[in-house]
């Protein structure tokens, strides 16, 4: 029985997961975009969508139909062969990216040496992908926007990769589920041992994503729509696609590399052990708000869609819950690690993104220069520094025996002691500036 | 033989986009090709069970060169060079050269196979993982060159800082 397991484990599973990411994302990006921007509403005292399904659930599936059947227009002047493969560079690049993940013991489609590289050096290609399609326009706002994001790109990469070095430093390999199980040895997230690399990272990724408050490749009040501003349709839908995809993999990368992966919140803790119940707790929450709800809508479409949304959330439910009361030693009850891995690795990837949709809607855009002198003069240094004191922690720990608690609380004080004076530095510099613009 | 369908792929695209690079009149075009280039010379190093060597070459030349180049060209003037003269009048030397080089390289080959000792090639599960290796070899036996090339490096890019402000 353990052959055949072990043979669909190998064989079958990572090409179901081929098949779904390309399958699934859309529908993810999608879903991901209506969360968006329900979030968005929330925030602003408003409902978002309401009308297309129940609470709008329905509401990407209506937007896919409607961008698929709308026209495919390329204008006459543009560089019609580039024009039409560009969306394509970033969405490929896109979705490369995401093979190497480990969403959950079981569900990777090929664990690779240099896991992370693979994942950080693929979506870096999808760059191409907007300068050439920003270029290929032959439109003033969309070389602006190309330009734009390929400096912003170029600048924040740096401080991203300098970031994630700190943390590959501690987990000392590059395959994503040798990190994971490296934090599993330390007992911690790599989120406590290097929070600065960690903020430096969020920073990082939010501009390397193009998101407000760094959107300034697209920024609708100066550059109409930035680099997309000439596509439409289809093709425009697919570099949307390309970047939630984005999203989505940065938001892999944070999980796997700071917290923790598929790891349950103290894993390695038996006083815990009740969180193992979490995630069939919180999804009967889920269902059974589903249910209190489908009384209040309107039509009854809608009361027979929210019932099926409801009913679907409780099986899954059932599924997460099975593994926990099967007998011991069961074939069942090895099923936990890989689907409880894959039920916290999404909500940690969810979460993040919800992190994402907080700031871009408390935080006003920046201006290029603030931009650019954040990423030069604050985070690059300050991602050096911090790469340093992870190194001086590690060595304090091996050479001179230091604990653990001793050396990183230690480095952690020196590293945001810098990032003060830096700041503080940075401060004075655009004073004194001011001061001489006035003048 | 999947193995040799895979290496012959991607030479051909390394060879034909490397052509393809110094024809092409547009410059976008060949910024495009020349990527392609360095992504099939990328897909040899992964066939080879390279993975650092593929990764790195993923990650510096086509994900931080090219990045540049195409920044740049986006800035330039495309319709001047369009109607420039593409190549001076040394390119027949040109092409004898590279064609002597080609007809030189490939005769040593065909003579010297079967005095080259090839060795049998290890299976793929026997081979170390790369990125160790590397790392390894180049903090150990190849230290001292690797530091003075990082020195080389920072002098460079502080030279570079110097020219490009006029106050410091």
């Amino acid at each position: 029985m353990h052959a055949v397991i072990n043979f669909v484990i190998s064989i079958w599973v990572p090409l179901v997961c081929m098949l779904l990411i390309v399958a699934v994302l859309p529908l993810v990006a999608g879903y991901i975009v209506l969360m968006e921007r329900k979030v968005m509403a929330d925030m602003q005292a408003r409902l978002g969508p309401m009308r297309v399904g129940p609470h709008g659930l329905l509401q990407p599936i209506a937007d896919a139909v409607k961008l698929l059947l709308k026209e495919d227009i390329i204008p006459e002047e543009a560089d019609k062969a580039i024009f039409w493969f560009a969306p394509l560079i970033s969405v490929t690049a896109g979705m490369l990216a995401i093979s190497p993940l480990a969403v959950g013991p079981w569900f990777q489609i090929a664990d690779l040496n240099v896991g992370l590289l693979f994942i950080v050096g693929i979506s870096a290609l999808g760059i191409f992908g907007i300068v050439l399609g920003g270029w290929s326009s032959n439109s003033h706002y969309s070389l602006l926007g190309a330009l734009r994001s390929a400096a912003q790109l170029v600048s924040y990469e740096t401080a991203a990769g300098m970031a994630l070095v700190g943390g590959l430093m501690l987990a000392g390999t590059l395959s994503t589920r040798e990190i994971i199980a490296a934090q599993s040895d330390y007992g911690v997230w790599f989120v406590f041992a290097a929070p600065v690399g960690f903020f430096i990272y969020i920073v990082a990724s939010i501009a390397e994503t193009n998101r407000a408050p760094f959107d300034l490749p697209e920024a609708e009040s100066e550059l109409v729509a930035g680099y997309m501003t000439e596509y439409s349709g289809f093709r425009w839908a697919l570099y949307f696609l390309a970047e939630y995809t984005n999203m989505v993999v940065v938001a892999s990368i944070a999980t796997t590399l700071f917290l923790g992966g598929w790891l349950r919140p103290f894993a390695g803790t038996p006083a815990f052990n009740f969180l193992d119940y979490l995630p069939t707790v919180l999804l009967l929450v889920v269902g059974a708000y589903c249910f209190y709800r489908v009384p209040k809508q309107p039509v009854q479409i809608q009361k027979a869609v929210l019932a099926a949304v409801g009913l679907g959330i409780i099986v899954v439910a059932g599924i997460l819950a099975a593994p926990l009361f099967a007998p011991a030693g069961s074939m069942l009850a090895s099923a936990k690690p890989g689907l409880h891995g894959a039920f916290w690795f999404i909500l940690k990837v969810g979460l993040y993104i919800y992190l994402f949709m907080w700031l871009r809607f408390t935080f006003p855009r920046y201006r290029f220069d603030q931009l650019m002198r954040l990423g030069w003069q604050f985070l690059i240094p300050l991602s050096i520094v911090n790469v340093m004191g992870i190194g001086l922690a590690l060595v304090l720990h091996r050479q001179f025996g230091w604990s653990h608690w001793t050396a990183f609380p230690l480095t952690i004080l020196l590293t945001l002691a810098v990032a003060g004076w830096l700041g503080w530095a940075g401060e004075k510099q655009e004073r004194k500036q001011a001061v001489a613009g006035e003048a | 033989m999947l193995d040799q369908a895979v290496f012959y792929f991607f030479a051909a695209l390394a060879v034909i986009s490397a052509v393809l690079v110094v024809t092409r009149r547009n410059v976008v075009q060949s910024a495009i090709f020349l990527i392609t280039a360095l992504l099939a010379t990328a897909g040899i190093f992964l066939q080879l069970h390279a993975e650092f060597l593929f990764i790195v070459q993923v990650i510096l030349y086509a994900g931080g060169i090219m990045v540049l180049f195409v920044f740049v060209i986006m800035l330039i003037n495309l319709d001047v060079s369009l109607h420039q003269v593409q190549f001076n009048r040394q390119w027949w030397l040109g092409l004898l050269l590279a064609l002597v080089l080609g007809a030189q390289l490939t005769i040593a080959v065909a003579v010297g196979r079967s005095g080259l000792p090839l060795g049998e090639p290890a299976p793929a599960s026997m081979l170390e993982p790369s990125t160790q290796l590397v790392g390894k070899v180049l903090f150990s036996e190849y230290m001292l060159p690797f530091e003075i090339a990082s020195i080389l490096l920072l002098v460079a890019m502080i030279g570079a800082v110097v020219m490009g402000k006029k106050k410091i």
